[in-house]
């Protein structure tokens, strides 16, 4: 015996929706989500013409093209000879390799006492059951030490380029800020309701994810540039979805400098101590702890971390600068 | 171990760690501490090579707790100490040199964004200097490259962000024949640290295997480093990059960013492969005939140009020229020569540089050749510093350029089949220098009419003006007379860490 519910209490359940919504009586997205239709991209013709214009002149100007032999010679040949450069390198390439060693066979020269070092006693020496981690973060941790430094300069020359420091001083005074809104958001709906529900679940996932691959890339698979990666990926889907008014409560650009000398300086300080003391054969007293565990291999979880926030300010300011030029 | 040996790890060290704290700072402390970093690293590198001689032996050192083909390591010889002291010596005078351009080309908020860059480029060249180990250098010329490009670009305007452009295009081409070079060898050698390629590759060459790839490994990696350094065919990004940035970044990039590249070569060459199967390989051919190339086309552009600045630019291509025509002479002396040609040229050419723009600037900030007429006159020590940069390149004895064009020519009459090529082209391309430089040390000693003087309202700069500048210019000349006068005790170590490299 079913009850009878009342209409005003069936209009209430999920159910009644469904059926609106099979019916096509009502949409549920209507007056819900901004659905603005994307703006056609048009120029005016006035602009097109400018443009071109502008283009002609810095032609002339700087290259002077009418009295510049070189340039037009350079222009003519240009096309011809740059086919022809790749044409012979990938030729001499090809003939260069056809000649190197076959590939996996176990005479090679690559398969010598170094590889075997690593992969025999790499556990024992390092504690890191991941044989690559072991290798890049405390066998050749001054490479990777460099490599860390080339993403923090990467981000480093993009501020330079792309950063505008200029609006964001018209920005104290008048007017600047909804401009600066409205450029930002000038092909994409605001607060778009799909987009949003999707990287609310998404985005914790992802967070914790990252995290897992860093903490865990000295057991398996992962360490600090792929969990990092993944992290800096979450940042940006979750700028996307509510935009930079919610981001720029936890993450601005101070955030991003003290982040990036922090993990840098930590693994600077750490490495220099394992690099001191290796080299005047001095023990470093820190222990490997049991392969297998989270805190184990000395200081590799350590340096996981770091290059794990690097990464991952080093992909967020990229999107950032690239999208706004400013934080 | 002694504590001393630790220092070229330190500077290292050093200087890596104040790129990110310098980001953090504000673009005055930032300058304070990269004027000190270049200072203590400077003063490491002093002890450094005071404990090397004194040992008379080198060293490696263990970056970590593994011994070398597992772990990274590196190695300080004489001549690694001596380039080193010659680096931070000559980018503190260039920075110093170019304080006030700084200030006034770069925006204030991004002056910080500088000295993280100048910071981690010395970081790279001591890497480049110091480093046992290929794949190392490789990640030190990655750092050496992008900082390379913000110095460019730093000083933005629309000429120098294509400079920019070029500058990364035809460097990452460079990089990517150098990592297919070291992939090549690896798959050959199956080592990464250079005595033990070196082991290998001389085995493989007594028994003729992989003879090809060997020779294409040679090959690409010279080539790539050739096209970083811009060697003549490839030097179309260097006049805008050299002629737009900001001072110091065009004194710096000219003097030292180049000459690292080089480095890292001629230890590609000792080091790595064996200077005797280099010499078989006839690599150093192509180097020769190109490093010929460039030093007469690059005066010959160097004469057309009417902007000063670009001028000696120009004048670059054709001084790495000689660099180059030096490894193809393939004999030691003419490396040798070449080694201290780097130092002399790096010495020269970022006083041209800060000479050029003390000129400039009693002219109405015009680089054109046409304003600068008694510009000699307005500003007196730089046009003394012009003069004597200029004297240096042209190779009139006394000045640093002298000795090395006398090394050079030494060095020829050693190498049978190239003395005639060599000393033609020498001849040539002095003449040519004196022509461009000459013309301008006339131009900026011709008196100025006083209508015209009073028409254009030049300025006039008196060394009290601008102390930083005045001292920065001094130094500079010392140096270069220095060099000049005292050329025999750094011969002498430049042979010394030469056979200790081999």
């Amino acid at each position: 015996m079913s009850k009878k519910v009342p209409q005003e209490e069936y209009e209430k359940t999920l159910s009644w929706r469904l059926r609106q919504w099979l019916d096509g009586t009502k949409d549920p997205f209507l007056d819900n989500v901004e659905m603005k239709p994307q703006k056609k991209f048009s120029e005016e013709k006035e602009l097109v013409v400018k443009r071109e214009k502008e283009k002609e002149r810095i032609r002339e100007r700087v290259y002077d093209v009418r009295h510049n032999a070189q340039m037009r010679y350079f222009n003519k040949f240009y096309k011809v000879f740059s086919v022809l450069f790749c044409l012979v390198l990938v030729f001499l390439l090809l003939v260069a390799v056809s000649y190197l060693p076959t590939f996996g066979n176990p005479e090679n020269p690559v398969n010598n006492e170094v590889a075997a070092r690593y992969i025999e006693s790499g556990l024992e020496e390092t504690g890191a059951v991941n044989i690559v981690t072991g290798m890049i973060l405390d066998y050749r941790a001054f490479d990777t030490l460099g490599e860390s430094h080339v993403l923090f300069i990467a981000t480093c020359t993009v501020l330079i380029l792309l950063r505008n420091d200029s609006k964001k001083k018209k920005k104290d005074g008048e007017g600047g800020e909804t401009d600066d809104l409205e450029n930002d958001r000038l092909h994409e709906p605001k607060n778009d309701v799909i987009l949003q529900t999707v990287a609310r679940i998404l985005v914790p996932f992802i967070f914790i994810f990252g995290i897992y691959v860093i903490l865990c890339g000295h057991l398996g698979p992962g360490g600090g540039f792929s969990g990092g990666a993944v992290i800096g990926a979450g940042l940006i889907l979750y700028l996307n979805a509510f935009g930079f008014a919610k981001t720029e409560r936890f993450f601005t650009e101070k955030t991003y400098k003290k982040l990036s000398f922090g993990a840098l300086a930590c693994y600077c300080l750490a490495k220099s101590y394992s690099f001191y003391t290796g080299a005047n054969h001095l023990e470093s007293g820190i222990p490997l702890g049991t392969p297998g565990a989270i805190l184990s291999s000395g200081l590799i979880l350590l340096l996981n971390i770091c290059v794990g926030l690097v990464v991952a300010g080093t992909m967020y300011t990229f999107y950032v600068m690239f999208r706004k030029g400013a934080y | 171990m002694q504590f001393v040996q630790n220092f070229p790890f330190f500077s290292i060290i050093l200087s890596l760690f104040s790129g990110p704290l310098s980001s953090i700072l504000g673009g005055k402390k930032a300058k304070w501490v990269n004027i000190a970093v270049i200072s203590i690293v400077g003063c490491l590198s002093v002890a450094v090579l005071a404990f090397v001689l004194s040992t008379g032996e080198e060293y490696v050192y263990m970056m970590g707790h593994f011994p070398a083909p597992w772990g990274n390591e590196i190695r300080v010889g004489i001549l690694e100490a001596l380039m080193a002291v010659f680096f931070c010596l000559i980018m503190l005078l260039s920075m110093l040199g170019g304080e006030k351009e700084r200030e006034q080309e770069i925006e204030e908020s991004k002056q910080n964004l500088y000295y993280v860059m100048v910071d981690l480029l010395l970081c790279s060249l001591l890497a480049l200097i110091y480093t046992n180990d290929i794949f190392t250098a490789y990640v030190f010329v990655e750092i050496n490259t992008i900082s390379a490009c913000g110095l460019i670009m730093i000083r933005q305007n629309g000429r120098t962000i294509e400079a920019a452009t070029r500058y990364m295009i035809m460097s990452l081409l460079g990089s990517g024949l150098l990592l297919l070079g070291i992939c090549f060898l690896y798959d050959l050698t199956g080592h990464l640290l250079m005595s033990n390629i070196q082991e290998k590759v001389r085995e493989l060459y007594e028994t003729g295997g992989y003879h090809i790839p060997l020779i294409v490994a040679l090959g690409l990696m010279s080539v790539g480093l050739a096209i970083k350094s811009a060697l003549f065919p490839f030097h179309s990004w260097l006049p805008d990059a050299y002629g737009y940035s900001t001072l110091s970044s065009a004194a710096i990039l000219s003097s030292l960013v180049s000459k690292g590249y080089i480095f890292l070569l001629v230890k590609i060459f000792y080091r790595v492969i064996g200077f005797d199967i280099v010499r078989d390989s006839r690599v150093v051919d192509v180097l020769f005939v190109f490093g010929i190339a460039g030093m007469i086309m690059g005066s010959l552009s160097a004469i057309r140009e009417n902007n000063i600045r670009r001028m000696i630019a120009y004048s670059s291509v054709a001084q790495i020229g000689y660099i180059y025509m030096g490894f193809g002479l393939e004999t030691t002396a003419g490396v040798i020569a070449s080694l201290y040609h780097i130092i002399s040229h790096a010495a020269t050419k970022s006083l041209l540089f800060v000479a050029a723009s003390g000129i400039t600037d009693v002219s109405g900030d015009s680089t054109s050749f046409f304003d600068l007429t008694g510009a000699g006159y307005r500003n007196k020590l730089a046009g003394v510093a012009f003069t004597v940069g200029s004297l240096s390149m042209v190779g009139v004895p006394m000045f640093a350029g002298f000795i090395s064009k006398l090394l050079f020519a030494q060095a020829a009459v050693e190498s049978v089949n190239k003395i005639l090529p060599t000393l033609i082209a020498l001849a040539i391309s002095t003449i040519l220098n004196a022509v461009y430089f000459m013309k301008t040390v006339i131009r900026i000693y011709t008196p100025e009419k006083r209508k015209v003087l009073k028409q254009k309202q030049y300025t006039t700069v008196k060394m009290k003006d601008q102390p930083v500048k005045s001292a920065a210019l001094i130094c500079f000349i010392a140096l270069n007379l220095f060099l000049g006068l005292f050329s025999e005790p750094i011969i002498e170590l430049i042979q010394a860490g030469l056979e200790m490299f081999a």
